[in-house]
């Protein structure tokens, strides 16, 4: 320990006062991405239900708005939704205004709206993949649409999109680093302070860039186990 | 039919797929008891009918009747016949177990699993009742010490007795069998045939279609061949195979090598 804050006194840079304003960036971007990836798949598990469908009056919206949030880049959706919904006539006296002003809720409905619409479309994937012997037998087996749904399909599907959804989990982490272009200061956004303050731009990237690595490592590591218990009837014996 | 209803009735079933009529006319009463094989070429609509009596297919004209309740019906806007409750479907379902020619066990469950499914979560048995019951089953399909086993990890004819016991833990009315034996490699087919015997024998009521000859003859109470999607031959399955009156069927039992 004694080493440890002999160290940080030795250099510049690395100063408990820059070492917090690390952390305090490490705090916001877990929140950030954290809460979307949470809301995002809450919000993506029955729009993937509804894009599915064979009813296109279901499948259609949802399909639009894929399209949409997928075809756009994250960073024009960010703007547009940090700097276009504030810039609506009489917003500043309604309750959005408390939400709005901020950038951290913009950023995050841009976030879950994002990760929403890749992650519909990885469990639209999973779910049309499940084997049509296996609906047909919970079919034959007395099972109405939702318990077929709840018991068969989503279980099944779930399994199979786990490795696909692990990348747009760290796709998320990494793509989060665009709040820092609205004022936020997560990881990205201290790291540019820092490199501002000293004017050391490869001790500060280089040190946000390990941060980035150990939290995709640990993601891998969450992913890894999962597969692991819920996977095992993939794995040959 | 005497004092007892008869747990399956289907009454002049006709199927048709657009223009093609694949079955013509069916029908088919099966008494407690009974083995009922149906047989017949590729195409004869064998199959579809057996699909037709659980509704997987849904009958073009004709009744189904499980246990004395006939499935209603109703036409809906763009003119097709659909179940008019599907509660009622779900009812007669589960009445009605299936094991079908690719196993179709599901997958991310273990042969436990799958055997407690249905019985916990459509029967509303309590679950260790159900884990009692699918023991006895599993004991008699010889696949007790694999009941921790994901499907994908046994073979074919493990996989297919796993099928049946998941069908007999619905303590169904009817056993419905789609060639149960056709995915099979050949040195599998006779461990599979000798449990479906073993329940003929205790009295199951069964409907199988297969390809098994051995199986119509010797374990069958009753033999219906079907070709192109109707009734070619019914009968005892003694009288049908010994003195045969439609001269296709002569053909089609006859040796062929």
């Amino acid at each position: 320990m004694d080493a440890l804050i002999a160290l940080l006194e030795s250099n510049d840079i690395f100063t408990p006062n820059t070492l917090m304003q690390y952390w305090g960036g490490l705090v916001t971007t877990v929140q950030l991405v954290f809460l979307s990836l949470i809301i995002g798949l809450v919000i993506a598990v029955p729009l993937a239900i509804m894009r599915a469908s064979d009813n296109p009056w279901l499948s259609r919206p949802v399909w639009v708005y894929t399209y949409v949030f997928r075809g756009t880049p994250l960073l024009v959706q960010l703007y547009m939704i940090y700097y276009g919904v504030t810039l609506i006539d009489g917003i500043q006296d309604t309750f959005w205004w408390e939400i709005f002003r901020g950038a951290f809720y913009p950023a995050l409905i841009a976030f879950v709206l994002n990760t929403a619409a890749y992650t519909t479309e990885i469990f639209r994937g999973a779910i049309e993949a499940t084997p049509r012997g296996e609906i047909e037998a919970a079919k034959a087996y007395g099972m109405s649409w939702a318990r077929r749904m709840r018991r068969i399909v989503l279980p099944s599907a779930f399994r199979r999109a786990i490795p696909a959804y692990s990348n747009e989990v760290i796709f998320m982490l990494h793509a989060s680093a665009i709040a820092s272009v609205v004022t936020i200061i997560d990881l990205l956004g201290a790291a540019r302070n820092i490199y501002a303050q000293y004017y050391a731009p490869f001790p500060a990237f280089i040190f946000v860039a390990c941060i980035y690595l150990i939290l995709t490592f640990g993601i891998l590591g969450v992913f890894k186990q999962l597969e692991k218990r819920l996977l095992g009837h993939l794995r040959p014996r | 039919m005497g004092q007892q209803v008869a747990p399956l009735i289907a009454t002049d079933i006709h199927k048709c797929f657009g223009e093609l009529e694949v079955l013509k006319g069916i029908s088919l009463e099966a008494h407690k008891g009974d083995v009922i094989s149906v047989i017949g070429s590729s195409g004869s609509g064998k199959s579809t009918f057996l699909r037709c009596i659980n509704m997987l297919e849904i009958p073009t004209s004709g009744d189904i009747q499980v246990h004395g309740e006939k499935v209603a019906f109703k036409t809906n806007r763009r003119g097709e016949r659909e179940p008019a409750d599907m509660r009622q479907v779900e009812k007669m379902r589960a009445q009605l177990s299936m094991v079908f020619q690719g196993f179709n066990l599901w997958a991310h469950m273990t042969v436990m699993e799958n055997i407690i499914e249905a019985p916990v979560h459509v029967l509303g048995i309590s679950k260790k009742e159900a884990i009692e019951r699918a023991e006895e089953h599993l004991n008699r399909v010889g696949l007790y010490d694999r009941r921790n086993y994901y499907p994908a990890h046994m073979s074919g004819g493990q996989q297919q007795r796993a099928a049946i016991a998941r069908a007999l833990a619905m303590n169904p009315e009817v056993m419905l069998f789609d060639e149960p034996t056709s995915a099979l490699d050949p040195e599998l087919v006779g461990e599979v045939l000798k449990v479906m015997r073993a329940l003929a024998e205790e009295g199951r009521t069964m409907v199988v279609v297969t390809h098994e000859m051995a199986f119509a003859q010797d374990v069958s109470n009753k033999v219906m061949y079907l070709h192109q999607g109707k009734i070619e031959e019914y009968g005892d399955p003694k009288e049908v195979f010994t003195n045969p009156k439609s001269e296709r069927f002569k053909q089609f039992i006859a040796p062929n090598y």
